[in-house]
């Protein structure tokens, strides 16, 4: 369910970010990311990665510029709303951000039951999801119990069960041996198919050609390099 | 869809977001000690109340009229003028001249028994007792009984359980001065732990916002834990409490005294004390969502 009142889902117009009174840990952002599309965002240590998918998933306010999100202004958007929009995003946290004495099934269904779903609608999901994550063993597993690279495939299934219509993830095959990041990078690249919009944050390059229509963002010292300009005027999708 | 839900589908499955395990903390205990406190006052100052009402209506209900004169014929006519005058007074229930055996009885302790054999001019005594809402009965009355027999003295009950009755009414003051105060008291201990609460979870509460909860979801998922907090330790309150004034009015019943038996509840007082815990389980739930959502309302 990809907004269609726009092709871009999200708009960065002059953004900067400075926490505290320190430099500028973001500036002059000026990109687009066009619903429906696949992108990689890379950079070195401390370029402001995980500053920039703070702001798109709604966890920071900018410091100045204009952030469009599903076509409405999300920088001056009253807090009430917000629930709303982070419903239609989906995070993998680089730190996973599981509840640790949920079990993973609970963790996983989590964005459903905030989402009002009914508990007899829950459970085909969440054990479906917890096949394609190769989890299907250890859903009453704790997260202190599992492994780095179970506890990663349990947040990524969180991040997506909802179907969100764009989903942000932080080094998300960090933790996972290749095979298993092979496998998480299909699922991405079938959620995109399926229209959601989808920016994975990684150092990894080697992943950038496993996604053939991925688009790269790379990001170095708070500014996005966009010499061809593609990236604040995405070409529209057919 | 900018909206959202701001209420939990299954109450059952929100209440596992936070980690199972009662009592959370030392709050039931607390709120029990304060909740006792507050039902002892509360009790004191219902039964003063319900004494000094009572108090002040038999204050207001009787006088009793002692006509003082050495001949008995003129002091008798003059009683049973005042008599007749009395019961054609509106407002006047009863009136009776109290009998001269009953007078002896009173004056036994300083005159002996043989009252009858002297030439004593022992007074006649009328007692007249008002009905509810008396009106101008007793200036009424007062009126006549001077007109007839201007020697006569009016004992007016009130002058001499008056002061008691202030010190009832002003006890039953600051009772319910107590009552507010332990009421603060609870909410502010609440508010402490409702405060403590958020903290401990804060990291739960971080991530269910960013999956798109709605402050009022959250809230209630505090708000019914120290709602079960709030009633058990209330309710063990109202137990202890209940216990202690069970027995200090059988200690009352004990000593025999007329005064001290007008204090004492009524059913319907018992009623209202009942309601305490109760009363305090909903403010409980009240400063605490209040907290929570203020709390909430400082982040994004």
């Amino acid at each position: 369910m990809v907004s269609a009142d726009a092709g871009n889902i999200v708009q960065f117009d002059n953004v900067g970010l400075r926490y505290g009174s320190g430099v500028e840990t973001l500036s002059d952002l000026n990109f687009s990311l066009a619903a429906g599309a696949f992108y990689f965002l890379t950079g070195p240590s401390g370029a402001g990665k995980s500053s920039l998918l703070r702001l798109i998933y709604l966890a920071q306010r900018p410091s100045r510029g204009v952030i469009r999100m599903f076509g409405e202004d999300v920088v001056t958007l009253p807090r009430q709303r917000m629930p709303g929009f982070r419903r239609r995003i989906g995070v993998v946290f680089q730190d996973f951000r599981l509840v640790p004495h949920l079990s993973a099934y609970e963790n996983i269904a989590l964005p459903l039951r905030v989402n009002g779903v009914a508990e007899a609608d829950i459970d085909q999901p969440v054990r479906e999801m917890l096949e394609w994550v190769g989890l299907s063993g250890r859903a009453n597993a704790k997260p202190p119990t599992l492994s780095g690279g179970e506890q990663q495939r349990v947040a990524i299934a969180r991040a997506v069960i909802g179907r969100p219509e764009i989903l942000v993830a932080d080094e998300p095959t960090g933790n996972v041996d290749p095979e298993m990041a092979e496998r998480l990078l299909y699922l991405f690249e079938a959620l995109n198919k399926l229209g959601t919009t989808i920016l994975v944050a990684t150092h990894d390059l080697h992943l950038v050609p496993r996604v053939p229509s991925a688009q790269l963002m790379r990001l170095d010292k708070g500014h996005i390099a966009d010499p061809t300009g593609m990236l604040r005027y995405p070409p529209r999708r057919g | 869809m900018a909206g959202g839900h701001d209420q939990w589908v299954s109450g059952r499955a929100a209440r596992r977001l936070l980690p199972e395990g009662w009592p959370s903390g030392p709050m039931p205990w607390v709120i029990a000690i304060m909740m006792f406190l507050m039902v002892l006052a509360a009790a004191a100052g219902l039964a003063l109340g319900l004494a000094a009402n009572s108090l002040d209506r038999s204050l207001t209900a009787q006088v009793t009229i002692q006509i003082v004169d050495a001949n008995q014929a003129r002091r008798d006519a003059a009683a049973a003028r005042i008599i007749a005058g009395a019961k054609a007074v509106p407002g006047v229930a009863r009136v009776d001249r109290v009998s001269d055996a009953a007078m002896t009885e009173l004056l036994r302790p300083w005159l002996g028994g043989g009252l009858a054999d002297t030439d004593l001019p022992v007074p006649a005594m009328i007692d007249i007792a008002f009905a509810p809402a008396p009106g101008n009965a007793p200036a009424a009355v007062r009126a006549l009984a001077m007109r007839i027999s201007p020697a006569a003295r009016i004992d007016d009950h009130a002058q001499w359980l008056r002061p008691l009755a202030g010190l009832m009414g002003s006890l039953r003051w600051l009772a319910g001065v107590l009552v507010l105060m332990m009421a603060a008291a609870a909410a502010f201990t609440v508010v402490l732990a409702a405060r403590a609460a958020l903290n401990t979870h804060r990291s739960t509460i971080e991530v269910l916002h960013l999956l798109g909860s709605t402050d009022g979801q959250i809230a209630s998922l505090f708000q019914r834990r120290i709602a079960l907090d709030a009633l058990t330790g209330g309710m063990v309150g109202l137990l202890l409490a209940s216990l202690v004034i069970v027995t200090v009015g059988e200690r009352i019943v004990a000593v025999g005294s007329d005064l001290l038996g007008t204090i004492g509840l009524p059913v319907a007082a018992w009623g209202l004390l009942a309601l305490l815990p109760i009363a305090g389980t909903v403010l409980a739930m009240f400063a605490a969502r209040m907290t929570i959502l203020a709390s909430l309302r400082r982040r994004l």
